[in-house]
């Protein structure tokens, strides 16, 4: 212990003092500082990109999930808008079928109804005209018979002669 | 930035002209100063674990036995008793036992065992006591810039070099280039692994650019220790101590309401025994914690000096037993060895301080209130689960 106290040198400990403190002032100043914030700077820089490359990586992940979705739905719709597409038309048909069945039936009842009101205005119309020829026929028969008295007469007579004979 | 760079790249330019030129001085003694039997050896290896006032790289024995001293020396300032007083280290002519006596502005100066002294009025030579101590002298203030002054100073500017340099590439680029690339994660060792985790995400931004200074001047200084250079900084108690003390200041000044409530009136704990625990406490948090930081720091890397050395001279102390192939090859292994290992311990040191540093700081700025127990309950479950995860 006396040794060592011998052996420390009170002038070393001052200069020592001085230049170790001048030491870390001026390391301090000139290299740990612009050093340590340089690497902070990089190491922020570095984890600023990898969090955006995996934010990226995220969103493009979301955005394939919404094309996929997006796809997904526009097939369906389509296979639903094809669907009724093609209900649409069979229905559309079946309706054009009964419709036009409908018509028909109509128009042939209508024609049908026409046919017959003719045939009855028809049949009407040569009745009276078979009528009226049979009358001017009888009449034009009777004027003849009855022209002269002597026919008449005979007719009289041949008509009575038959009323006799019932 | 751009300016200090070619600053520093004259300065450095401007070094490699003047020292080779001026500054390395090759010089040359009397024939003491070999170092070869067992006492020399522990002689050395004790007088490199002090400061020292001069910067030798090598020495050897010319042929006229005269001893050359390859090195430079560094400037002496000591506070006298006439104020301050300058001179260059080489006028002590390598003499480290007051044996030169240094004449400045009237006042005698001697060095014994690295400490500069002061002779009395009219006293021409040391008088030493029965225990080598000096008797006419008293030891002056000394703030020289000695060895490890000097290698504070180069490993700070080269530190601050690096550093800066880093800190400028990020204005350009995110990624660091060249030697920033071997920078960049041991910053973020000690952000990540040793200040966010002890104390907590809220307010280690604070305290990271003290922690990063600490742990990069130990290690850096603790394997500049273990090169042929011979520095010896983080084996200084006075350089440790200044460490300690600064973690001491930082986390007593930052420390809230309930790490004082902590110390001086515990919470949960019978009224009778909060006094007692208050003082232990206290001593803990002011005396123990920097002294288990100082010390720490200090004996592991004079005690990896110590036996480094004694290894490398085993060349010499087993010379007569083993042979010279012997014990060169015998030292060369077990050296090599205990290098790899005190390799390891300087970083080992260098995190220890750092990370007991946090620690405390974090004890000292950490909240209590349960809400926040709870916030950290919620967060253990899921670091379980991480390490699982690593060990699996």
């Amino acid at each position: 212990m006396d040794k060592l106290l011998n052996d420390f040198s009170p002038g070393l400990f001052v200069v020592s003092t001085i230049l170790l403190l001048a030491l870390i002032a001026l390391m301090v100043k000139f290299a740990w500082k612009p050093i340590l914030t340089s690497l902070n700077e990089r190491e922020e820089g570095i984890q600023g990109a990898l969090d955006a490359a995996e934010k990226a990586k995220r969103e493009m992940a979301n955005l394939q999930a919404d094309n996929q979705k997006l796809l997904q739905e526009a097939r369906l719709e389509r296979e639903t808008m094809l669907k009724e597409a093609r209900e649409l038309k069979t229905k559309m048909i079946a309706d054009a079928e009964a419709e036009a069945k409908t018509q028909a039936n109509k128009m042939i009842a209508q024609a049908q109804e026409a046919i017959t009101s003719e045939k009855k205005a028809a049949m009407a119309e040569l009745k009276s005209h078979v009528a009226g020829l049979s009358i001017e026929i009888a009449e034009k028969v009777v004027r003849n018979e009855l022209s002269n008295k002597d026919k008449q007469l005979a007719l009289v007579e041949s008509m009575l002669g038959e009323a006799t004979l019932n | 930035m751009k300016i200090f760079q070619q600053g520093f790249k004259s300065l450095a330019l401007a070094l490699l002209v003047f020292l080779p030129a001026s500054v390395f001085a090759i010089t040359t003694a009397s024939g003491e100063g070999e170092v070869d039997t067992k006492m020399e050896v522990e002689d050395y290896i004790l007088h490199h674990l002090k400061d020292s006032h001069d910067f030798s790289l090598f020495s050897y024995t010319n042929g006229e036995g005269e001893r050359v001293h390859v090195g430079f020396p560094l400037p002496v300032i000591v506070w006298s008793s006439e104020g301050l007083v300058t001179f260059m280290s080489s006028e002590f002519h390598h003499n480290d036992d007051g044996g030169v006596i240094v004449e400045k502005g009237g006042l005698k100066f001697a060095k014994i065992h690295s400490k500069i002294y002061e002779l009395e009025q009219g006293a021409t030579t040391v008088s030493f006591d029965a225990e080598h101590h000096a008797t006419n002298g008293t030891k002056v203030l000394d703030f020289s810039i000695t060895k490890s002054v000097f290698g504070i100073l180069v490993i700070g500017l080269l530190m601050l070099f690096w550093f800066s340099r880093l800190a400028s590439q990020y204005k350009k680029k995110q990624i660091p280039t060249g030697f920033g690339r071997v920078l960049e994660p041991l910053v973020l060792y000690v952000r990540d692994e040793i200040s966010r985790p002890n104390i907590g995400e809220k307010h280690y931004r604070r305290f990271t650019g003290y922690l990063l200074t600490v742990f990069f001047f130990i290690w850096i200084l603790n394997l500049v220790g273990l090169t042929p250079l011979g520095f010896n900084v983080t084996g200084q108690l006075a350089v440790t101590a200044c460490l300690a003390i600064f973690t001491l200041v930082i986390y007593t000044v930052s420390g809230n309401k309930d790490y004082w409530m902590h110390i001086f009136w515990m919470p949960g704990v019978p009224i009778l025994i909060r006094p007692v625990l208050a003082i232990i406490e206290l001593a803990g948090a002011l005396i123990i914690k920097p002294f288990s930081l100082l010390v720490r720091l200090f004996a592991n890397i004079s005690a990896g000096h110590i036996v480094l050395m004694s290894l490398i001279a085993i060349m010499f102390t087993l010379k007569e037993s083993l042979g010279v192939v012997g014990a060169t090859g015998l030292s060369f292994v077990l050296s090599f060895f205990i290098l790899l290992i005190e390799l390891l311990v300087a970083f080992l040191q260098a995190y220890i301080f750092t990370m007991l540093s946090a620690l405390f700081i974090g004890m000292a700025v950490a909240e209590h209130d349960h809400e926040h127990e709870h916030d950290a309950h919620g967060h253990e479950a899921p670091d379980a689960e991480d390490v699982r995860g690593d060990f699996i």
